[in-house]
């Protein structure tokens, strides 16, 4: 495993950078949020990153893809940290897309990969409830066997990129109970079925996440990804790879929130000099930039690790998110202090990726359930 | 065959064939061996084993042949240290002579000086010590004020030194003193080396909290050098004394990081063994009995494989033939902090059994890690301390301003 940029990826990193930040990203963030715009991203720029081809990038040539992987899609995702882009590339490409791709029949693929890979339909995933935490055994909705198919009621939580999605791979229990690694299948589920509504919910980044509510949808036998296999398997499997892109995100935001307060403490001025020439405050800078170092190197080892299916990669994916999770919450606070007054204010830049930091913090895992994780693989 | 592949092939001939023949019974991986007039023997056949190397070149593989060096490449040099890992052999000679003063000379000094002390380096018949610190002038180095007066060829110094370490094992010193007490305090200083075995340098050992005594103190009362030994000119002492810190750093980070000689692969293992050994689980080879412990167990091993991945990343960089990226300035911070960590850390799992001193109900391994972590409390200190590197960080790093 190298730990460095081979030259396309170098080029790739460059172009994604450049890509996000043309044009004022978090300007065209805020304006989403104040206008209250229903989908809170833009389609269009969606389709761009398709035309890029970054859509493609994780899914084999068959399927209409680059056939590279994690270790570039990171790189996309760490651009859009640094903008703190709002478009759901990681619900529909890197979890819903891939559990398609994994689990999913021809059709299934035509109907929604080939699609959502174009960027002219948005898939999401949905696999948590409330009160569930993070446990993936706790499913949203439970499925009740019908003639020729499955009866799905329940509510989904926080359903990534859920709001004016085109379908839905859910999460759904059909037999035992929370806890049990059994009895758990993804279903593919077109908006506009009957039973199923999804409610746009607001939290504190601003991103679209929904409720989605399953009050005894049909689907058919053939709605499910990977029949009769292991659905929690194929849920662990693209959580952990939607995981890594999303430590991707977190490293470009807590660069890009790191490198904010650096300009900030050259520039802002107090008893008469520049408050980054105070000791106290040069040795937090310098710790948060330890903690940044060291987030990178362990973001692209759990890329490479996932994408050459090594057999620590599960481990690594936990280490990556614990120490994202730690990392960027850590530099997103300290970004606020030191900024002082202004930081504190809606109107500066800096308290929004305060707000991402958390809402990543509680996506896929917090540090803590990953450390648990850990040690349950390693056998203590 | 290309050169390359013979160069090996003949090496490992060598190895394999002469240097028994040679020797006999070879020292084990862990053998350091430091050299000097009065050498310490980690195996009975240290000095010899060294002295065979040496005579090819292979206590300092990359010095020019001419000071006692192998003359190879960094291609070739990389294969002895491959093939010396993979027969299980010690690097031939350890020491401040070959991570410090060796190549500060390869830098700065004449061929006449390179001449003189690189050879004695190379064979290890000279050990040295570092004359740096002084009691007030630790972070503020360039304060020093142990003095060098020059008349003709000879010099006189007086004053003292601190922290010199092994001080006592030494015969000769490298180290910075004041020849000029005006202006800017970087400019007065003048990087000398002198012998130690004369009446006017005195050493005594320091008792550390360990119990251990790796520090001395040094006093200087008219001792006596050449001016033939001052490096790049009088006055000019403080651009090789940060040179050369340069080289101690790099010395330290190898030392700390995961992954390096002080550091065996599998601490994250060691750290769950010591845990069920002490706290017990809560079935065989099940969960360590304590939540909390075991959390911390886990959050000690991930940020220790986080800083073995980016040790990684830097040499990947390196190889690639980027130059050693601003990272590497975290390694001797974040290096020593790991491994005061682990040391908190296996505290805490083994309870009252880690408060042993010595003598009965302490089994030695509970004694030696209790000292190990004593000494571990220096390690943010010695070689410049954490706060200031941090600055180094800030400034040339980050750009914050003075």
């Amino acid at each position: 495993m190298q730990l460095a940029l081979t030259e396309d990826q170098a080029l790739l990193a460059r172009t994604a950078n450049e890509f996000i930040t043309a044009g004022e990203p978090l300007a065209r963030l805020r304006k989403l949020r104040d206008g209250r715009d229903e989908r809170g991203y833009a389609l269009d720029r969606l389709a761009r990153m398709a035309e890029l081809g970054w859509t493609g990038i994780s899914f084999s040539e068959a399927d209409g893809g680059l056939g590279m992987g994690l270790a570039e899609v990171v790189l996309v995702t760490e651009a859009m940290g640094r903008g703190l882009a709002p478009e759901p590339y990681i619900p529909s490409i890197v979890l819903a897309g891939r559990a398609v791709a994994l689990g999913g029949s021809a059709q299934h693929k035509e109907a929604w990969l080939q699609p959502a890979i174009a960027g002219q339909k948005v898939l999401a995933l949905a696999h948590s409830r409330r009160r569930g935490r993070f446990d993936l055994t706790r499913a949203p909705v439970r499925a009740t066997r019908v003639d020729g198919g499955f009866q799905l009621s329940g509510e989904a939580t926080q359903v990534w990129g859920g709001h004016l999605a085109d379908a839905y791979v859910i999460a759904a229990r059909t037999t035992g109970d929370d806890g049990d690694r059994g009895g758990i299948a993804l279903f593919v589920v077109p908006a506009g079925t009957p039973g199923l509504t999804a409610v746009r919910q607001h939290r504190i980044d601003s991103l679209n996440v929904a409720q989605l509510v399953l009050d005894g949808a049909v689907v058919g036998d053939d709605a499910e990804l990977a029949a009769g296999g292991d659905g929690l398997g194929l849920l662990s499997r693209v959580i952990d790879e939607a995981t890594v892109a999303l430590t991707g995100e977190m490293l470009g935001g807590m660069t890009e929130a790191l490198e904010r307060t650096l300009g900030y403490l050259r520039e802002r001025r107090q008893f008469g000099v520049p408050i980054g020439s105070f000791q106290a405050l040069k040795h937090r800078a310098a710790r948060l930039y330890i903690e940044l170092e060291l987030s990178r190197s362990v973001v692209m080892a759990a890329a490479r690790a996932v994408d050459a299916q090594s057999a620590d990669a599960a481990q690594l994916v936990s280490i990556a998110k614990a120490k994202l999770s730690d990392a960027y919450c850590l530099v997103a606070n300290e970004a606020v202090q030191l900024h002082g007054g202004i930081g504190m204010t809606d109107e500066h830049d800096i308290g929004l990726f305060l707000k991402r930091a958390r809402a990543s913090e509680m996506t896929f895992g917090d540090a803590s359930y990953h450390r648990a994780r850990y040690a349950e693989l390693g056998g203590y | 065959m290309t050169d390359v592949e013979s160069f090996r092939a003949e090496l490992v001939e060598f190895f394999e064939r002469e240097l028994p023949g040679q020797i006999g019974e070879l020292p084990p991986a862990t053998a350091d061996y430091w050299g000097g007039r009065r050498p310490e023997l980690p195996h009975p056949s240290s000095q010899r084993y060294c002295e065979v190397m040496a005579e090819r070149g292979l206590t300092a593989p990359t010095w020019p042949r001419e000071y006692g060096g192998g003359g190879l490449d960094k291609e070739c040099a990389k294969i002895v240290t491959a093939e010396l890992r993979r027969l299980g052999l010690p690097v031939p000679l350890v020491g401040f002579g070959m991570s410090m003063i060796g190549p500060t000379l390869l830098q700065f000094g004449t061929d006449e000086q390179k001449r003189e002390h690189l050879p004695k380096i190379a064979l290890g018949e000279i050990r040295w010590a570092q004359g740096y610190s002084e009691p007030n002038a630790g972070s503020d180095l360039a304060s020093l004020a142990a003095s060098a007066r020059i008349a003709g060829d000879e010099i006189t110094i007086n004053g003292q030194k601190i922290w010199t370490s092994y001080a006592d094992k030494a015969d000769w010193m490298f180290g910075i003193f004041r020849t000029d007490t005006g202006g800017k305090k970087q400019e007065g200083i003048t990087f000398l080396l002198l012998d130690m075995a004369q009446p006017g340098v005195e050493v005594r050992p320091i008792k550390l909290i360990s119990g251990a005594s790796p520090f001395c103190e040094t006093f200087f009362t008219d001792a006596r050098a050449r001016t033939r030994d001052i490096i790049h000119g009088v006055g000019n002492g403080w651009t090789v004394a940060k040179a050369l810190l340069g080289h101690e750093r790099t010395m330290i980070g190898d030392l700390f990081g995961a992954g390096g000689r002080g550091r065996p692969a599998t601490a994250g293992n060691l750290l769950v063994e010591v845990a069920r050994d002490y706290i017990g689980e809560r079935e065989p080879g099940g969960r360590i009995g304590d939540p909390v412990l075991r959390d911390r167990v886990t959050q000690f091993t991930m940020e220790e494989r986080c800083f073995a991945l980016t040790m990684q990343r830097s040499a990947d960089a390196a190889r690639a033939g980027h130059k050693p990226g601003p990272e590497s300035s975290i390694f001797k911070i974040y290096g020593t902090e790991l491994n005061q960590r682990r040391h908190e850390l296996i505290l805490a799992l083994r309870g009252p059994q880690s408060v042993g001193w010595e003598g009965e109900g302490f089994d030695p391994r509970e004694l030696a890690q209790t000292r190990d972590w004593l000494r571990s409390r220096g390690n943010t200190i010695e070689g410049g301390t954490s706060e200031i590197q941090l600055n180094i960080i800030a400034k040339h790093v980050l750009a914050l301003p003075d």
